[in-house]
């Protein structure tokens, strides 16, 4: 599988991926112009029924998308688990969009038809881009008084799959059908109210929308590709990368990446229940082999300055696990090199005594009197205790989507 | 095929001077979708993410924030983010898209002979009265925008595409408010 999405930064230093950007904008500027966005009566008459250009540009790029998306992550070219997907954060989104409707009736733009509107010499459109940057302005001095509600209603990475609990295929069929029934009920609108003659518009569009629905088809009937299917194409180069031992992390390494303050360290303990509960480093998370799963798409969403590290008390189970995030495509996991009882060797040797002759594999090597958790100091070691060790710095941060989300999001 | 092409040239150099005096006809919207559709899909094929138009305003905005008052940047959470220390608020892909959709709509408008300064208006009202409008209207938009952490091309269009729970329901909502308050604003429109 070709590498996705391409690290631009990689081929074209960081300034120069900028220019890709400013490739797809300009494309994007043009798309918007040639459909008449930079007009606002255009926009606003899709408010008043006549002219409903503004619902059928975006329905029809919507789903055109849509299904190349699908389609391309169908065939393997694309990898869906790391394209970003706008976190949901249900209610200030509604509440947002209702207060964006209302300026786009008032204003007649919405901030990216503006920026068109405003670059091919509209007034209207110079006007509306100095109001939208005075109420960006407001927003970032007030949002601090209801920063509460700005985080509500956090639901992560959210898809409609997730919220109709249906196959990939049938709702991307699902969504081609309604935007087609929304496109005939816009042409018997632009009828009755805006005086168009329907039987007038161009034929082609009967052929597109055949097309469109047959391709959607097609993606439904090829699938997407499971996890699994995902690990066969990926697993060579994984197994590898397990053999070259360049994924576990000695203990040393992670202590400070924990005290760096760039990068965000999340731990993953895949041990037993009464293994963690005797003794877990500060701040791990206890998910079970089996329960791992639930955690991926959480995992899937962190910033791309996350480090993420699953540990056993050796490295089996943690090995395990491993492999179930690759094949999801968690980015940047790592192992804790020779697990927990490696951990305690480096920082808690003193404290604690080894249990001698213990055989079994992924056993905790350590004895503990009482459950204590992470309230021992070789739970949370100061940042000093790094000195003196020696090992290799195996972690790279690969920023492997559209860096920090969205254009417009958070 | 000699004789054809003789024959159309001087047809050819007649449209391109009409070019210049009259506006080309936009595109019909369902191809204007499909050429948008595919600059999505390009954006999410190339970089992982989608389309985006406020982020980079935002990144201007806060620019200039941190130009005339860069210890208030610092001391607000939500600034500090974006400009705090030594962070460029120009050092973000949102700011460099944005400057592509200028570029892309100017040479698009001029391209087709649209490029003109005008006030786009409803017919009852005067060009100041259109102008308070977009700059109140354009407000409320940005304040939204970053409410909903996303303006239409962001939220609507990139999540919409990836099936985006809460961008859909995004969606719904803008043109849930724009209907709602449409009929009350209907004399400034027709």
């Amino acid at each position: 599988m070709a590498p996705f999405p391409i690290s631009l930064a990689q081929y074209l230093g960081h300034w120069g991926s900028y220019v890709v950007y400013l490739l797809i904008g300009i494309g994007f500027g043009i798309a918007l112009e040639v459909s008449g966005f930079g007009d606002s009566r255009r926009l606003a008459a899709q408010f008043y029924f006549k002219d409903m250009t503004v619902l059928k540009v975006m329905f029809t790029a919507i789903v055109v998308a849509m299904v190349l998306i699908f389609g391309a992550s169908a065939v393997g070219l694309l990898d869906y688990n790391l394209v970003w997907v706008n976190p949901t954060y249900l209610w200030p989104g509604i509440v947002g969009g209702l207060v964006m409707g209302v300026g786009f009736i008032i204003g007649g733009f919405c901030p990216g038809t503006s920026v068109v509107s405003a670059a091919s010499g509209k007034v209207d459109g110079l006007f509306f881009v100095l109001g939208a940057l005075v109420g960006i302005f407001a927003f970032g001095e007030t949002v601090g008084l209801y920063e509460n509600f700005w985080y509500s209603s956090y639901m992560g990475r959210f898809t409609l799959m997730d919220l109709f609990n249906a196959n990939t295929g049938i709702i991307v069929v699902g969504v081609v059908l309604m935007a087609l029934f929304m496109f005939w009920g816009s042409e018997q609108l632009e009828g009755i109210f805006g005086g168009k003659d329907v039987k007038a518009m161009p034929k082609w569009r009967y052929g597109a929308a055949g097309g469109l629905l047959a391709l959607a088809v097609v993606v439904m009937v090829i699938g997407q590709p499971t996890a699994a299917d995902h690990w066969a194409r990926i697993a060579p180069q994984k197994e590898a990368q397990l053999a070259e031992r360049a994924v576990q992390v000695h203990p040393g390494e992670l202590l400070s990446l924990l005290y760096d303050s760039h990068v965000r360290v999340t731990m993953l303990d895949v041990r037993s229940e009464s293994d963690y509960n005797l003794f877990h480093i500060e701040d791990a998370r206890h998910v079970p082999l089996a329960d791992l799963f639930d955690v991926v798409p959480e995992l899937q969403a962190q910033p791309d300055n996350t480090v993420t590290i699953v540990m056993s008390n050796d490295e089996t189970a943690a090995t395990e696990a491993w492999r179930t995030l690759e094949s999801y495509s968690v980015p940047n996991a790592y192992i804790l090199e020779g697990g927990i009882n490696n951990w305690i060797a480096t920082f808690g040797e003193d404290e604690f005594s080894r249990i001698s002759q213990s055989t079994s594999t992924d056993s905790l090597q350590y004895f503990f009197e009482t459950a204590l958790g992470s309230r021992y100091p070789a739970s949370a070691p100061e940042a000093r205790a790094i000195e003196g060790l020696e090992f290799p710095s195996k972690v790279e941060l690969q920023i492997k989507r559209g860096p920090i989300g969205s254009g417009c999001g958070a | 095929m000699a004789t054809y092409t003789d024959t159309q040239k001087p047809v050819r150099a007649e449209r391109k001077a009409r070019v210049r005096r009259e506006a080309k006809p936009y595109f019909n919207p369902y191809l204007g979708g499909i050429l948008l559709g595919i600059v999505l899909f390009a954006a999410f094929f190339i970089t992982g993410s989608g389309l985006g138009a406020s982020g980079g305003m935002n990144n201007l905005v806060v620019l200039v924030e941190d130009a005339v008052a860069p210890g208030h940047v610092d001391r607000t959470p939500y600034l500090l983010g974006i400009a705090g220390g030594t962070k460029n608020p120009l050092d973000s892909w949102t700011v460099w898209m944005l400057v592509g959709v200028a570029a892309g709509g100017f040479g698009s408008a001029w391209l087709n002979g649209r490029l003109k300064v005008e006030t786009n208006r409803g017919p009852r009202i005067t060009p100041r009265t259109r102008w308070m409008m977009a700059l109140i209207g354009g407000a409320i938009m940005g304040y939204g925008a970053r409410l909903a952490r996303g303006c239409t091309s962001g939220q609507a269009l990139s999540g919409g595409a990836v099936l985006s729970v809460g961008s859909w329901a995004f969606m719904f909502a803008v043109f849930g408010g724009a209907y709602a308050l449409a009929y009350f604003l209907r004399k400034f429109w027709n």
